[in-house]
């Protein structure tokens, strides 16, 4: 009797504080969402748009009602309830594609909670009196599976080029997705593993560039010359950038950092006899197949791809080189990362990010070990950034802006610092999925800033951000002690 | 300076001022080789300062640091570099508040220790990138030795686990393995038993005595713990106001009417200044 009486209190408050959030966003979206300005050829028109209002309204009420029930622990109808919204997104016909899209994302998250609830309700009525255990998540997960996971990408990697929906815009994006998975391994190693926040990477990927387009236009040196020297060149801006900074941590540290990134932008601006300034450089070589050029019509003399392989002419076949180059430096570059990890110098970058005074003390000179993550790091972005100068055929300043940094760093932060896995994760994610949904429009933004709210609520240390040991003693040979 | 009978550590005249305050004034003192020395005094008599100084963490005002390895090479420690200090002098340290790498395993944390040795047999990371045998064996022997101090201290079960996970005093004892894992020449010790309680502080006298004994090296220790510093030492430095005041066995200095007057005030009837 009381029980119920309770229930009915209960679910009064919940029905009011749904109509609560209801009203404000009504209040909210009336003007943004219910009027809408036309620019027509007599002038400015206001339109209404009130069943898209009606929608987000209702939307809203569903989902408070939804979140509440799941923390008043009512979880089977606000799974039901979740799931019925989304189910009516997809089926039923909605005023916009948005809030069709809305409602089925928005239904999920609440059944999705809902049904994690009733998971950890059914686990503890297993084991009632037992500890409350950290669920099996990603962590757990991508400790178990990494090299499984990790070879199952490479495998997909290399096998992408032969599979039926492989296009010329699906090899373009993944292209650049690898690109930057590069990027992110290679800042990775500064942020992730060394501590050290930069906010300036974006600079080095420029070096890279530039030194490939510069070197390539200016010397005639083709683009496997180029690549060792555009990553010998970042690295020594690396270590350029790595003299002042020494001291400096945390937020210092990411200031100048900052500072010499937008240095090496204006500089390409402004340097014009050299970098051609805001106009860039255009007609950087493409690379070719071991001097075999990838053109219909080779200039007399020379062989071209398809007529020395005997196959036809198409333009596929330079995508698929590319391609084929940007995973293979993937592969290389992740190879190193995990051996230097299990090195001394490796270990030293993550000892450093736990303790410098701790290192000092035990005879590891902090300055060395700076130096060498900020010039490796650097190499990483200047090889990814040669391969962009070739792939895009044309640089200017306006590709290294502080975006690119921030959405390197995103990557980084968003893969779980120190994962590799986890930055592959994110890079498909940052770049693959806004490139992928163009057709959004202007709320492909909104939708990408959306996606990492809600990762970085649900997962603040990344998306796999476990760490495994970089040696174990049950593996290491036994022997005896001294 | 450099004799046969050069102590292993000599503190001569050591000062250090920050801005108007003397922390440490005209100190003299020297540490041996297989002995337990023992810098005790009140909160703020300046102990910690000296091993700031010692460890290269404050360059002295004024005086000589300086240390004579068993093998003859000596060094002026004031004018070495932090990390110098560790790696060639040999001086190794443990912190006031423990300072391991947390998120790295017990393992990784002996491992780094073993950062200079490792790093030379690794070429710099060449040798280590191809796998060559040259760097598996160095690691081997890396490992060997860790698994000696994980032994010692009793934490042999928890090597793969995170550093900052264990209890408070198996943190204590990995900073002292691995300050050990450096092969040190003069361990220093600031406060190894805070925080410990009274079976702790016992194991960690044993193992104190143990290092000592059996691998020949010198020990500095700043401790509050007088059942430590009575039990295990084989000479004590008392410093109040940054002077020192008793320098003696523990049976001479606990018997000093100075330290009695430093820890314990002066008597109601003996007030007239001294």
């Amino acid at each position: 009797m009381t029980d119920e009486a309770a229930a009915r209190r209960g679910l009064a408050a919940a029905v009011g504080e749904a109509g609560l959030a209801a009203l404000v966003a009504l209040a909210l979206a009336g003007p943004l969402i219910g009027l809408h300005a036309v620019s027509l050829p007599t002038g400015l028109v206001i339109e209404t748009r009130w069943p898209d209002l009606a929608a987000a309204v209702a939307l809203v009420f569903a989902g408070r009602l939804g979140l509440v029930a799941v923390r008043d622990g009512r979880l089977w109808p606000a799974a039901l309830g979740g799931i019925a919204v989304a189910a009516a997104g997809w089926f039923a016909p909605m005023p916009s594609h948005l809030v069709a899209v809305i409602a089925i994302a928005g239904g999920l998250v609440v059944a999705l909670r809902a049904g994690f609830g009733l998971l950890r309700r059914a686990r503890r009525a297993h084991t009632p009196g037992a500890p409350r255990e950290v669920p099996a998540g990603l962590g757990a997960l991508s400790r178990r599976g990494a090299l499984w996971i990790g070879a199952g990408l490479a495998v997909v990697a290399v096998a992408l080029p032969l599979l039926p929906f492989a296009d010329r815009r699906v090899l373009d994006l993944a292209t650049l997705v690898i690109a930057y998975v590069i990027l992110g391994w290679g800042l990775n190693i500064v942020v992730g593993l060394a501590g050290l926040l930069d906010l300036g990477y974006v600079a080095f990927y420029a070096v890279g560039a530039y030194s490939f387009a510069l070197l390539s236009l200016n010397f005639g040196l083709s683009f496997w010359e180029c690549l060792p020297a555009a990553g010998a060149f970042a690295a020594t801006f690396g270590i350029l950038l790595g003299f002042p900074v020494l001291r400096l941590r945390g937020d210092y540290l990411a200031i100048v950092t900052l500072g010499f990134g937008e240095m090496i932008r204006i500089v390409l601006i402004n340097w014009v006899s050299v970098t051609k300034g805001p106009n860039g450089i255009s007609g950087i070589p493409r690379p070719s197949f071991f001097g075999l050029p990838f053109t219909p019509n080779p200039p007399d003399g020379t062989t071209a791809f398809h007529q020395f392989f005997g196959l036809d002419y198409s333009p596929i076949q330079r995508v698929i080189f590319l391609y084929y180059v940007v995973l293979g430096l993937a592969l290389l570059t992740n190879l190193f990362i995990l051996r230097i990890r299990r090195l001394p110098a490796g270990r030293a970058w993550e000892a450093l990010r736990e303790d410098e005074i701790a290192c000092r003390s035990l005879g590891i000179n902090p300055t060395n070990v700076k130096l060498s993550a900020f010039a490796l790091g650097a190499m990483f972005g200047g090889l990814s950034g040669a391969v962009f100068a070739a792939r895009q055929n044309f640089i200017s300043p306006e590709s290294f802006t502080f975006i690119e940094s921030a959405i390197i760093l995103a990557i980084v932060v968003l893969g779980g610092m120190g994962s590799q896995i986890g930055i592959v994760a994110a890079a498909v994610l940052l770049i693959g999925v806004p490139e992928w949904f163009r057709d959004l429009q202007e709320y492909r933004m909104l939708a990408f800033g959306g996606a990492m709210v809600l990762i970085m609520a649900w997962r603040p240390q990344g998306l796999l951000s476990h760490r495994e040991p970089t040696i174990r003693l049950d593996a290491a040979a036994t022997g005896r002690g001294p | 300076m450099t004799g046969d009978a050069a102590p292993l550590l000599r503190v001569e005249h050591l000062t250090m001022r920050f801005g108007g305050l003397i922390a440490v004034d005209d100190l003299s003192f020297v540490a041996d080789d297989r002995r337990i020395t023992a810098v005790i005094g009140p909160n703020g008599a300046g102990k910690t300062t000296v091993f700031n100084c010692l460890t290269g963490f404050y360059p002295p005002t004024v005086g000589r640091l300086s240390l004579t390895r068993r093998d003859g090479r000596a060094f002026l420690l004031e004018r070495l570099e932090g990390h110098c200090i560790a790696r060639d002098a040999g001086v190794a340290r443990t912190f006031q508040n423990v300072r391991l790498f947390p998120r790295m395993s017990v393992l990784e944390n002996l491992i780094v220790a073993q950062h200079t040795r490792l790093m030379r047999a690794s070429a710099f990371s060449l040798a280590g990138l191809l796998g060559l045998p040259r760097y598996k064996s160095a690691e081997r022997e890396a490992v060997d030795l860790a698994r000696y101090w994980l032994d010692r201290i009793g934490l042999l079960a928890r090597a793969d686990d995170e550093a900052g996970n264990l209890p408070y005093g198996a943190q204590r004892r990995l900073e002292i393995a691995r300050a050990m894992c450096t092969r040190p020449a003069l361990l220093c010790l600031d406060e190894p038993a805070a925080g410990l309680n009274p079976r702790e502080s016992a194991e960690l006298n044993r193992l104190l005595l143990a290092i000592r004994d059996e691998h020949d090296i010198g020990i500095l220790l700043i401790e509050h713990d007088m059942t430590v510093v009575m039990g295990i030492s084989d000479r004590i430095v008392v410093l109040d106001y940054g002077r020192k005041i008793a320098d003696g066995t523990p049976e001479a200095v606990r018997g000093d009417p100075a330290v009695i007057r430093a820890y314990l005030g002066e008597d109601e009837d003996a007030t007239a200044p001294c």
